[in-house]
């Protein structure tokens, strides 16, 4: 065989098995997988970047672009590199964030089911191919699954004093905002972190070092970790 | 750093400038100067947080006689073959690099108190205006008879994370088919309480894989310990029979040892054993006691900044220190060591001083995946760090809940030493 015709296969069989694994996942499904992505991310009408960028348009766009998010050295590395997100870099990454990688802001240990990640890119896909299509759906807000109240929201925190608290934080959650096993907290939008922290003072969120933490910080405190957090290069 | 923390700098500069002379407490020689001594999770943390925050306004010594520092936490799982001896070392170099500190390699052997000068084993001193104390743990003499530091090779501790801890390993990969391992477990109080329970299930999965009839005999001056209910419901479930733990109640305090021969004598009871890892009695690493800062074995210090009760300029870190409620573990020391650095900053350049608070949670490994951990916070009172809320891992938990706690434990090594180290 030569050279050519053996590339011509190769790519004839990339584009089989791409175009399998298209047909094999199953969106709707792939809704249900995305409640796990929805803590970070917005996909849909009106998605906006919050603890991670919106995922409207994924498909094909170079890695690193979406307007107004600060990404993780690590990932500007990457998109610098020319990395683009399709199908079988976007299916690695969802397999294993830190092997594509190493170094992401990405707080999320990797989907190892092939189905599902299938089902997943199928629905991602349906926010790529035909941004007209995008249905008349809210936001995902599953990263607001704790109400707070607007006064409690519009506190401005001191950050001087936010660096301080964070060492309560930092014996366990990097300060450069690296994750191994411990969440990135470095650079989310203010509201998220307070609404996150308000989630386990109330024991809504289940995590019982987060929720002993939380307990004995004040909306103050809350505000001043949010402030310093957000401004972290 | 952000932008934010620049203005507070400037502020706080501006705030000791305007209070003029008396803040700064470096008296006639330029920049106030902080000794530490000791580089583990309470003075490598000191270190870096004093030199990073007061951005070059101190000059900070650190004073460490190993060039790398092998982590005390996780080298249970290196005896389990989780992890490899060269991922729990760590190099000074980047606190003298990237923070500007002077790391000297050599032993503390003495403190002048009245001169405020620390002088070292390769010959001169080193001046202080705030010396911090976190040289960790010493043995006490004669405290399992028939043991002492000269017979560590015969008879390791492992207790101090390196060659003793390879040694330990070798003995266990040495050990005949059948064989037997015992410890002697440590009196209260002891730097990191779960450790020896920990331990004895890491070295219970090692031979699990390589000699599955060999015993694990735990002689232990205590009725009870830390998260004993975890660990007695996984040895059951993992090690079933292999694990034998002998309380005070059965004499598993009464306890002598002959390394030459390495026999085992529990309650006048003598047993050959094949590996005795002794875990001797501890006491303040031997500086604090040099420095006269020790009251019986540990180094008493007020909480609300960790300052020595017998000398306001110097401060006591961690396992060293008596402060009251919080656990001798390097978790414990990080938190102190950050609110130490705070205050000492604040006593040399008139920075703000905020409140002090602490945390501690010490995860452990059971067998693969099977991980669980015990929390609590504290506050300062005039009397001591107080315990002021906790929680501990339940017996029953899924084994999806274990497998997550283990994969918290590996980022939680990751976060601490980065906030160690830089």
């Amino acid at each position: 065989m030569r050279a050519s015709e053996l590339m011509m296969s190769l790519v004839l069989m990339a584009a089989a098995g791409m175009a399998a694994a298209d047909q094999g996942g199953d969106p709707e499904l792939g809704a249900e997988v995305y409640r796990q992505c929805s803590g970070c991310h917005q996909i849909g009408e009106g998605a906006v970047n919050r603890v991670g960028p919106h995922l409207n348009g994924v498909f094909d766009r170079p890695a690193g672009q979406v307007e107004g998010y600060r990404y993780s050295d690590a990932l500007q590395r990457a998109a610098a590199g020319g990395l683009v997100w399709n199908h079988e870099t976007l299916d690695q990454f969802l397999k294993d964030p830190r092997s594509l990688i190493s170094r992401t802001r990405m707080s999320y240990r990797g989907l190892a089911n092939q189905a599902d990640r299938d089902n997943l890119l199928a629905y991602l896909r349906i926010y790529s191919d035909s941004p007209a299509d995008i249905p008349e759906a809210a936001p995902t807000s599953a990263a607001m699954d704790h109400s707070v109240a607007p006064e409690v929201l519009a506190i401005v925190g001191d950050p001087a004093y936010g660096e301080y608290l964070s060492g309560e934080c930092t014996s366990c959650h990097q300060a450069n905002g690296e994750a191994s096993g411990i969440p990135s907290i470095t650079r989310w939008p203010t509201e998220d972190f307070v609404i996150a922290m308000h989630a386990y003072k109330e024991a809504i969120r289940p995590h019982p070092v987060m929720q002993m933490m939380a307990s004995r910080l004040s909306d103050e405190e809350i505000a001043a970790l949010a402030a310093f957090f957000q401004g972290v290069d | 750093m952000s932008l934010n923390r620049r203005t507070f700098l400037g502020t706080a500069t501006a705030t000791a400038a305007a209070l003029a002379a008396p803040m700064v407490m470096a008296a006639g020689h330029g920049r106030p100067r902080v000794v530490v001594v000791g580089g583990g999770a309470g003075g490598a943390t000191a270190a870096r947080y004093i030199a990073k925050d007061s951005a070059g306004e101190i000059d900070v010594t650190l004073i460490e006689p190993s060039r790398s520092y092998y982590t005390c936490f996780f080298s249970n799982l290196y005896l389990g073959g989780f992890r490899e001896m060269s991922s729990l070392g760590h190099s000074y170099g980047g606190l003298a690099s990237e923070y500007g500190i002077n790391v000297v390699h050599d032993w503390a052997v003495g403190v002048d108190r009245d001169a405020k000068t620390v002088a070292l084993a390769g010959g001169g001193s080193v001046g202080y205006d705030r010396l911090i104390l976190s040289p960790g743990i010493d043995f006490v003499d004669g405290a399992v008879e028939g043991w002492d530091l000269s017979t560590q090779n015969a008879m390791p501790h492992a207790y101090k994370a390196g060659s003793q801890t390879e040694l330990l390993r070798a003995q266990i990969l040495a050990m005949p088919q059948g064989g037997t391992f015992a410890m002697v477990a440590p009196p209260n109080p002891y730097r990191c309480p779960p450790g020896p329970y920990e331990r004895v299930s890491m070295v219970a999965h090692t031979l699990r894989e390589i000699n599955p009839t060999a015993k694990i005999l735990v002689a232990d001056p205590k009725d009870k310990f830390s998260k004993q209910g975890l660990f007695e419901e996984g040895w059951a479930k993992h090690y079933g029979g292999m694990i034998e733990w002998i309380g005070s109640d059965f004499g598993g305090g009464n306890v002598s040892v002959d390394p030459a021969a390495i026999t085992l004598s529990i309650d006048g009871e003598v047993t050959k054993v094949d590996v005795c890892n002794v875990i001797p009695a501890m006491k303040a690493g031997r500086i604090a006691e040099l420095a006269g800062v020790t009251e019986g074995n540990w180094a008493p210090v007020h909480a609300a900044d960790m300052s020595s009760r017998i000398d306001p300029n110097i401060h006591v870190l961690g396992d060293a220190s008596a402060q009251g409620d919080m656990p001798k573990s390097g978790f414990s020391a990080n938190s102190q060591a950050k609110v130490c650095a705070n205050a000492v900053r604040g006593a040399l350049t008139g920075s703000t001083v905020f409140p002090a608070r602490f945390a501690n949670t010490c995860w452990s490994l059971i067998d693969t995946d099977d991980g669980v951990k015990v929390g609590a916070t504290y506050e300062a009172t005039e009397e001591k760090i107080a315990k002021v809320d906790g929680f501990i891992s339940e017996t029953g938990e899924s084994a999806d809940v274990r497998a997550a706690t283990y994969q918290e434990s590996i980022g939680w090594y990751d976060g601490i030493t980065s906030d160690m180290f830089g």
